[in-house]
């Protein structure tokens, strides 16, 4: 087996230059690689484009990145609980290209895959059409859309072997496990890190093929965005 | 005229036994509330769950289990986890029965608006449009006039547009309308105490009026 351990978030993103694209796992606050944004935020770097189903909020996530002004580009579905992203937009610091969610998961998996571009319904008859191929199958309209793929990517697990096999939990998998696979090197930090052997093979969900470095975490705060409970 | 709590009510009543659905933000969410406990269906979150529980309590939140509203939940029996593809291409593949979700406008063709006001800030379509493009039943929850008066049902939406000839039917806090394949909504019944002549005043688009329209019943 391969070792992909690093020692922690700081060797992991060492090499992450300015003006390259990453790509982020997360849905909201769920499933986000805290440890690397944290460790992303003490190098000087910028003009980064992040793929992301979303921006964080103000003071947690890659709200963190934005306040630090390392944040050229977001690519994203909604981006709606972050007040300094708005006024970076409205300011045109800050491009923002927004695309439909499955859209955006179906071009990362297309990437990671090896399929440059693909055939939606999602999008047809509306502004996310223009400029693009229609085509028809069955007598219904599609649009085509290409891959996407980025310099790095990373991701949050729950579990992780040294192999870099993971195992994600609940709702935090979300896009997790296609972006392993779209970036040239795709970081992973897990909440514990086990030996090989120590997961069953049977219940891995990103196969270690995908994963170039892996790293125990630590101080995960996994902050919720909307707490909602029954009494 | 309909609370949001009727409207969810009355959405509850198109619910039907062996359906996957996927509920949106706002008074769509509102629906589980009224499904009847006798029906077997699915609640589909896009951001990787089928089988949504109801809130947890206090001590059973758990960060790793949220809605696509970023709201915390819990899991049932026969709950399945899966990726952000997976759960699109549910969706997109037609395996998902029944999209219930809110607009801003929709025009008598059955296109909806729903993601963008020229002017204010975009906060993106987050899987409405993946959503609209795809479901072969949607259903829309809507109040029927905007704050100042103005008519959501319209002959063209106005606003930038989520999807095309997708919306089949629409509960307002006025009416429930379906949308002719030919084009037009057909007005099918009222909320308790409106008239014809109201939803007619406060319908923009072409209203089609067939006979006696019922006034709507509630449990």
């Amino acid at each position: 087996m391969i070792n992909k351990t690093v020692k922690n978030a700081q060797e992991a993103v060492a090499d992450i230059p300015s003006d390259c694209m990453l790509m982020m796992g997360g849905f909201g606050l769920s499933g986000i690689p805290e440890n690397c944004i944290q460790a992303l935020l003490e190098k000087d770097i910028k003009g980064l484009t992040i793929v992301s189903n979303n921006a964080g909020v103000d003071d947690f996530g890659i709200g963190l990145l934005l306040q630090k002004r390392m944040v050229k580009k977001m690519i994203s579905s909604y981006v709606g609980e972050n007040a300094e992203f708005e006024r970076q937009l409205l300011s045109g610091e800050l491009e923002v290209d927004l695309i439909p969610q499955g859209t955006l998961a179906e071009r990362v998996r297309a990437g990671g895959a090896g399929i440059p571009a693909f055939f939606t319904p999602a999008g047809v008859g509306t502004e996310v059409a223009e400029g693009k191929e229609i085509r028809e199958f069955d007598g219904k309209l599609y649009l085509m859309e290409s891959w996407l793929r980025a310099d790095f990517s990373i991701v949050k697990a729950w579990k992780g072997d040294t192999s870099g096999n993971l195992i994600f939990r609940g709702t935090a998998r979300n896009f997790n496990p296609i972006m392993a696979t779209a970036g040239k090197i795709c970081i992973a930090e897990v909440e514990e890190l086990v030996a090989d052997g120590e997961l069953d093979p049977n219940q891995v969900h990103t196969p270690g093929i995908f994963v170039q470095r892996i790293f125990q975490g630590k101080d995960y705060e996994k902050r919720i965005e909307k707490r909602t409970v029954t009494r | 005229m309909l609370t949001k709590e009727q409207i969810a009510q009355r959405i509850a009543k198109e619910v039907k036994t062996g359906q996957y659905i996927n509920l949106g933000i706002g008074i769509p969410t509102l629906v589980a509330n009224y499904i009847p406990k006798d029906l077997d269906v699915v609640l589909q979150s896009e951001n990787g769950l089928l089988g949504i529980g109801p809130f947890p309590t206090e001590e059973n939140v758990d960060p790793d289990l949220i809605n696509a509203g970023k709201q915390t939940i819990t899991m049932l029996p026969g709950s399945a986890l899966f990726n952000s593809a997976e759960s699109f291409a549910m969706i997109r593949g037609g395996h998902v029965h029944l999209t219930i979700l809110g607009a801003m406008e929709v025009s008598e063709n059955g296109d909806i608006a729903n993601w963008k006001i020229p002017g204010k800030m975009v906060k993106g379509m987050g899987g409405a449009m993946d959503l609209v493009a795809s479901a072969d039943n949607i259903i829309v929850a809507m109040q029927h006039c905007s704050k100042d008066g103005e008519s959501k049902l319209l002959p063209e939406c106005s606003l930038p547009i989520t999807g095309i000839n997708c919306v089949r039917k629409i509960v307002s806090d006025l009416a429930v309308l379906e949308v002719a394949p030919e084009g037009g909504f057909i007005l099918k019944e009222r909320a308790p105490g409106v008239s014809v002549e109201e939803i007619q005043s406060k319908t923009a688009g072409k209203l089609i009026i067939e006979g006696e329209i019922p006034e709507m019943t509630f449990d």
